[in-house]
């Protein structure tokens, strides 16, 4: 019997699997074996444990609540400008966290623009730091998400139930019955559980907004036990309590939430009979213009006030940019060379394992393998000497799965188009890599390239844990500024690394696709 | 002379049973009802299916284990058989070298190839760029330049008007002679049998027939080939 005939080895995707798996999981067995369980919780852990819950349960309410509304005026108006609002929700998944919380600041914070309003009328100036100003930055980020897996749950509705809806003259209630209220109670759930999931690994934004004993995260406890105290047994024992919680909320997100919100078609009009009163009209005008300022102000306060503090950058800022540059394009490529072999071997069939290897990504917290890591190195190197590195190789381990969800699709189409053809051509091996599958997922490889680029350039995560105060990257040094109260320079700095990630973002993506042939 | 032994063709849970021999030069159509197996009977040919039993033997050759790419065959799939990223002159060109890396005297030779179909101006052409009579006429250069002894068709004209097809016919028939290869050609209508196979392999009921002649099959049909060209 012939043996089976495959253009390239399966192997490297097998072995870069492997590898995912035994950082993911080998760090998490050395921070399980260095735990201390004897020692039990802490009051303080519960109420780490507490808040966790507590805001992340807020921020998916608040976000999916806003988005159900504001995806039905987007699913049902047409104006100018809604394809660009659309490509707007996108953004905050590549947009750096400290960057938008320093938007939101100029805004929400004390000196900011609301206070200084409410201030002029003689009220009390907004209170930003805390719980609320955690799920305020949580929906920020993630009301745009939760908006467009909503949205595409309105677009899968078909034009003919529309059509025959307006046949049976249904009004707004009936319209919600036969309609709406089913496509809802299929998409809320898992809009609800992918919110969830994320913000219960949130750290910068607890860095920054929380802290305290009443607003501290898992996460953020994981760093000030590993920062502050030095406490590793204590670090590892809050890991192995994150790990639990990430991976039951992943467990449960992927088994509720059927799409991603990346489908195409999301800017595709419906022709709709209903909602043409006064009434409606001006309800879905209201949710439209709110969320597109509440997107669209932050981010305008970091340009504006960023301008005048570009002049104020120094030598520091510049040198943070250039290791945020050099680590982003380290990362990326360690990102390439696990992604790309593990999708040629999932569309060659080899799916389980290494499918596995690449979900395991979203279940992992980024300083729980950090605190591995240094649990492993600390015996034979200075873990601060190798502070990039890491940073580069976990940055890349958490983009993976989204590079996989890119890469896996196109790489079946290649496989199923051109794999037999190459094979009579003898092509396999390099001529296929080289002249057929590298070229045909050019695009696809260039919009993972820039996700990964601008993921690792705005991470504020692992790199707290290992940088001595000689090494920043950029968004390590922007809170550092705003640390020392230089809110100027911060805003600058904080305009260098948004015009970084987008700018490496909108490069790959581009060159991915530039010349690109059908 | 191509022999099929006792052989037993797995394609998922069907198995289409073969024990056959093709002449060498030969050129045959493979007809019979859609889902009878006439592409199985070709991938296995070819080296894309597994035999559970039997071998393939090529003038005395045993082929059953031998890579898709190294079988002293050609192939040409129903669609997909041009590199969409690649220009007509490579895409030719794969036929000598699958890395590209060609001599001067090997890209005159493509040169050549491009002349003999009538595309020697649009050898910098991509695919998107031309018709779909100027992409089969590429594809048959290629076929041209691979020099393998056994040439398989699997409906490649299917898209093509009928003026078109015959005209693709006529020239696989040119470069047949021309080359010596043996030639199978997968088809769902009998015209195309009549025109260019003096030879047929019936295909039907889970097995694949030795070769009948073409006239005197299609004149005197026997029953499941009747149903099928009603």
């Amino acid at each position: 019997m012939a043996r089976r005939a495959e253009p390239i080895s399966a192997l490297p995707g097998a072995g870069a699997a492997l590898f995912v798996a035994a950082l993911i999981l080998g760090t998490l067995a050395a921070v399980a074996l260095r735990a201390e369980t004897g020692r039990g919780f802490a009051a303080s852990d519960w109420a780490a444990l507490r808040f966790t819950l507590t805001q992340a349960v807020l921020s998916a309410v608040t976000s999916v609540g806003l988005a159900i509304g504001l995806a039905r005026a987007l699913a049902r108006r047409r104006f100018f400008g809604r394809s660009a609002l659309i490509t707007l929700l996108g953004a905050p998944f590549i947009l750096p966290v400290i960057v938008a919380i320093l938007g939101l600041l100029s805004v929400f914070g004390r000196a900011g623009w609301i206070s200084q309003l409410l201030m002029f009328f003689g009220l009390e100036p907004l209170q930003i730091y805390g719980l609320h100003g955690v799920v305020l930055a949580h929906v920020f980020f993630n009301l745009p998400l939760a908006t467009r897996l909503i949205l595409q749950g309105w677009q899968e509705i078909p034009a003919e139930r529309f059509r025959l809806a307006a046949q049976l003259n249904a009004g707004p209630r009936a319209m919600w019955q036969l309609l709406e209220a089913p496509m809802l109670r299929r998409v809320v759930p898992g809009a609800l559980a992918v919110v969830f999931a994320i913000c219960l690994s949130s750290f910068a934004v607890a860095l920054t907004l929380g802290g305290g004993p009443r607003a501290t995260t898992i996460e953020l406890a994981i760093y000030q036990a590993f920062r502050f105290d030095f406490d590793l047994g204590r670090a590892a024992l809050l890991s192995a309590l994150q790990l639990v919680l990430t991976g039951g909320a992943a467990f449960v997100a992927l088994r509720v939430a059927d799409n991603d919100g990346a489908g195409a078609g999301l800017d595709r009009v419906l022709r709709r009979w209903d909602g043409d009163t006064p009434l409606a009209r001006g309800m879905d005008a209201a949710w439209i213009v709110g969320a597109a300022l509440f997107l669209i102000l932050p981010l305008s306060a970091v340009v504006v006030s960023g301008v005048s503090g570009l002049l104020l950058l120094n030598a520091g800022v510049w040198m943070a940019a250039l290791t945020s540059v050099l680590v982003a394009g380290l990362s990326t490529l360690v990102l390439l060379s696990l992604a790309l072999p593990m999708a040629a071997a999932v569309a060659m069939g080899r799916s389980t394992l290494i499918e596995v290897a690449g979900i395991l990504g979203l279940a992992a917290s980024p300083l729980v393998i950090g605190t591995g890591l240094f649990i492993v190195i600390y015996p034979v190197a200075d873990p601060f000497a190798l502070a990039l590195p890491v940073t580069a190789l976990v940055n890349a381990v958490m983009a993976l799965p989204f590079a996989l969800r890119i890469l896996v699709p196109q790489a079946r189409e290649v496989m199923m188009r051109f794999g037999r053809l190459s094979l009579s051509l003898d092509m396999a091996g390099g001529p296929f890599l080289w002249r057929v599958f590298l070229p045909r997922m050019r695009a696809q490889i260039g919009f993972a390239a820039g996700l990964a680029a601008a993921l690792s350039m705005g991470d504020l995560g692992v790199i707290t844990l290992f940088a001595d105060p000689e090494v920043a990257t950029l968004p390590l040094q922007v809170y550092r500024l705003m640390g020392a109260y230089q809110m100027q320079a911060a805003a600058g700095a904080a305009l260098l690394l948004l015009l970084l990630s987008m700018g490496a973002f909108w490069i790959l993506d581009r060159g991915g696709r530039w010349h690109a042939e059908a | 002379m191509l022999r099929l032994e006792s052989c037993e063709i797995a394609n998922g849970a069907f198995i289409l049973r073969a024990d056959l021999e093709i002449n060498k030069g030969a050129k045959l159509a493979i007809i019979g009802p859609s889902g009878a197996g006439k592409s199985t009977l070709i991938e296995a040919i070819a080296g894309f299916l597994p035999l559970p039993q039997g071998r393939i033997l090529w003038q005395g050759e045993d082929l059953t284990n031998l890579p898709p790419g190294q079988r002293p065959v050609a192939m040409l799939f129903q669609d997909g058989n041009l590199f969409p990223h690649l220009t007509m002159a490579q895409n030719a060109g794969l036929g000598l070298r699958a890395n590209l890396r060609l001599s001067s005297a090997e890209h005159a030779q493509v040169q050549n190839a491009l002349s003999r179909v009538g595309l020697a101006d649009l050898a910098a052409r991509k695919p998107a760029a031309l018709s779909g009579g100027q992409q089969s006429r590429v594809a048959l250069a290629r076929v041209l330049l691979q020099r393998r002894d056994i040439l398989l068709l699997d409906e490649p004209f299917a898209a093509l008007g009928p003026a078109l097809k015959d005209e693709m016919l006529d020239l696989v028939a040119e470069i047949a002679d021309e080359t010596g290869a043996t030639v199978l050609m997968v088809s769902h209508d009998p015209k195309d049998a009549r025109r260019i196979a003096e030879q047929v392999v019936l295909v039907a009921e889970g097995e694949a027939q030795p070769p009948q002649a073409t006239a005197a099959l299609l004149d005197n049909p026997p029953p499941a080939l009747k149903t099928y060209l009603g």
